[in-house]
């Protein structure tokens, strides 16, 4: 050694001093903020007023938000259970080195780096009867009878914003679990094959347990996702019908940008911020037991 | 096409060893599934694509190829030019204030100790943990004291500090690979610690650098939500932004065909930019953050 690394305490603190700088001031106070707002009774324009809980009292009796909480966890559910069957499905099918899988996996990645607005309303005009061709498809392969409303009931509305989110979302989830899959040692194929073990017991003795952390930090990406979904619902639905497709963070943003009551969208926001640090923590420590 | 090929490539097996269908003559029925697949993911692409050159009255009624939705596009709203340069200024801007940012940020946390290092990194991550309304709400408010509302230099820098903690996760990653007497012998030579950086070290995080500027690029080139809550006058609004007021039909009914013609707009450039860059990309995204 030249020098000593640790010549000056201070010179880390200049290369780590803008960013620490930016998480302060965007982050760090912004978050104490909203602390402070959600004890306010806070209009868009005007003077705060110091309210003490009342905000976070007024949340039970937000119907809106009530509703919206079952449907987000409903959601959340069947986009996880959805994207991780389709992405590890994905990355199984283009694991190995053959001709042609360069293409497929660019295929199955490339709706990921399209916006998620872009794709959504891609799929907005794709579910308009007259102009998309969705529902004349169905019809020829015998799916459907009749008018085909996509996004005319609650189940229709769902269904249509699950699968454009598995479209936009597949392909990144496949890219973490193929990393995964290829971080496995081949040594242990080979040992399995030479045992004579069949493909099935390959796949849950060896492939599912050593896929283990990548399968959790795509969970936790997309539980996370999920809870907080907002554009697809926003932009396909706009909550409809009938208020029936309301998410969470929907249902916080009007609160600020339609009722214009930010206090309350605060003490919202923050008890979503605690579930979720909450959850996280939770399956952190689920995690790091299993291990 | 560029395709993923070489960056991820498992060590070679005989074929026999191989855990998938490989293994049953299944080549030809490999491949029908994969064209399959590879039509259904492709397919809403190729259809946007082909629909913003047809029909071409408003609504999609018409026939015939054109560039009429291009047009009726290019001329909606404050004009397609303003929302664009819009858009590529955040994105612009996001990416280089991430690179240096967290290039910087990544050097001092993998090479140096110093006093509150672990508080700085943890705030840093725990920005990933926080739900975007959280921030956006409060930052609406302090944005308003400071002349930052409806900014586009507002959103940039919002969207730099939502890249935070993946650039710095990746750029301390590709830095802590690297061994030190790389810098070490460019110190022997005279070098300053930053210019050892700068010059010796930085061509060999090269994969950091293009996946984190793919990640900043397409996040802040097609950001939403923060664009809506922070930008509300027509001269700012960013593409997504643009879109969507679009689709809510200033002209009564919705033109579809011009919607399909913005989906394109929006679209092209990530599709591109990931397709040129895509193997450094990938290398990055493989050795970097996501062994974490």
């Amino acid at each position: 050694m030249v020098r000593s690394w640790k010549r000056s305490d201070l010179v880390g603190l200049v290369y780590t001093g803008p960013a620490g700088l930016v998480a302060l001031v965007l982050f760090g106070i912004p978050i104490v903020v909203a602390f402070y707002m959600s004890l306010t009774d806070w209009p868009l324009i005007g003077n705060p007023r110091f309210v003490g809980l009342q905000q976070y009292q007024a949340i039970g009796s937000n119907d809106l938000l009530m509703s919206s909480i079952p449907f987000t966890l409903v959601y959340t559910a069947a986009a996880t259970t959805a994207f991780f069957v389709v992405a590890l499905g994905l990355a199984l099918f283009v694991q190995d080195a053959k001709r042609g899988v360069g293409l497929f996996r660019t295929a199955f990645f490339l709706p990921s780096v399209v916006g998620v607005t872009s794709a959504t309303l891609l799929f907005y005009a794709m579910y308009n009867n007259e102009y998309g061709p969705l529902d004349d498809l169905l019809r020829a392969v015998g799916l459907a009878h009749g008018d085909v409303d996509f996004l005319g009931t609650q189940g229709s509305a769902f269904a249509s914003t699950l699968v454009l989110t598995t479209w936009r979302y597949a392909g990144f989830n496949m890219l973490l679990l193929l990393t995964g899959l290829q971080a496995i040692p081949k040594d242990l194929y080979e040992a399995a094959a030479v045992d004579g073990a069949s493909r099935w017991r390959v796949f849950t003795q060896i492939t599912l347990p050593l896929l283990r952390p990548s399968i959790a930090l795509m969970l936790i990406l997309t539980v996370t996702g999920s809870l907080l979904v907002f554009e697809p619902f926003f932009v396909l639905t706009a909550g409809g019908p009938d208020n029936s497709t309301v998410t969470v963070v929907m249902a916080m943003f009007r609160e600020a940008f339609t009722k214009f009551d930010l206090g309350a969208a605060a003490a919202i926001s923050v008890v979503i911020l605690i579930a979720l640090v909450i959850l996280n923590s939770l399956q952190f420590v689920a995690l790091r037991k299993e291990d | 096409m560029a395709t993923i090929t070489s960056t991820i490539e498992p060590a070679s097996l005989p074929s026999r060893l191989r855990p998938t269908s490989d293994t049953v003559s299944g080549r030809p029925l490999y491949y029908v599934v994969g064209i399959v697949l590879v039509i259904l993911f492709l397919a809403p692409l190729l259809w946007s694509a082909w629909k913003s050159v047809t029909g071409n009255e408003a609504g999609g009624s018409g026939s015939g190829l054109g560039w009429d939705n291009y047009a009726r596009l290019f001329a909606f709203g404050e004009g397609l030019p303003t929302y664009t340069w819009n858009s590529l200024f955040v994105a612009f801007l996001t990416v280089f204030g991430t690179l240096v940012i967290s290039t910087l940020a990544g050097y001092g946390f993998s090479r140096f100790r110093f006093p509150g290092k672990n508080v700085i990194f943890v705030l840093i991550l725990a920005i990933l943990m926080v739900p975007h309304p959280t921030i956006l709400i409060p930052i609406y408010k302090m944005f308003a004291m400071v002349g930052l509302q409806n900014s586009l230099v507002g959103l940039s820098l919002v969207m730099i500090m939502f890249q935070l903690p993946f650039g710095v996760f990746m750029m301390r990653n590709s830095f802590e690979a690297l061994p030190r007497e790389l810098e070490e012998s460019a110190l022997i030579d005279g070098c300053s610690r930053f210019q050892a950086m700068w010059r010796v070290l930085l061509r060999l995080t090269v994969p950091g650098l293009v996946t984190v500027s793919i990640f900043a690029f397409v996040a802040s080139w097609n950001e939403f939500m923060a664009a809506l809550v922070l930008l509300s006058s027509g001269k700012v609004f960013t593409l997504p932004i643009a879109l969507v007021n679009l689709r809510s039909g200033d002209f009564g009914s919705v033109d579809l065909g011009a919607l399909q013609a913005g989906v394109v707009v929006t679209a092209i450039p990530c599709v591109v930019l990931f397709l040129v860059l895509q193997r450094f990309y990938l290398a990055g995204f493989t050795s970097g953050a996501m062994k974490g």
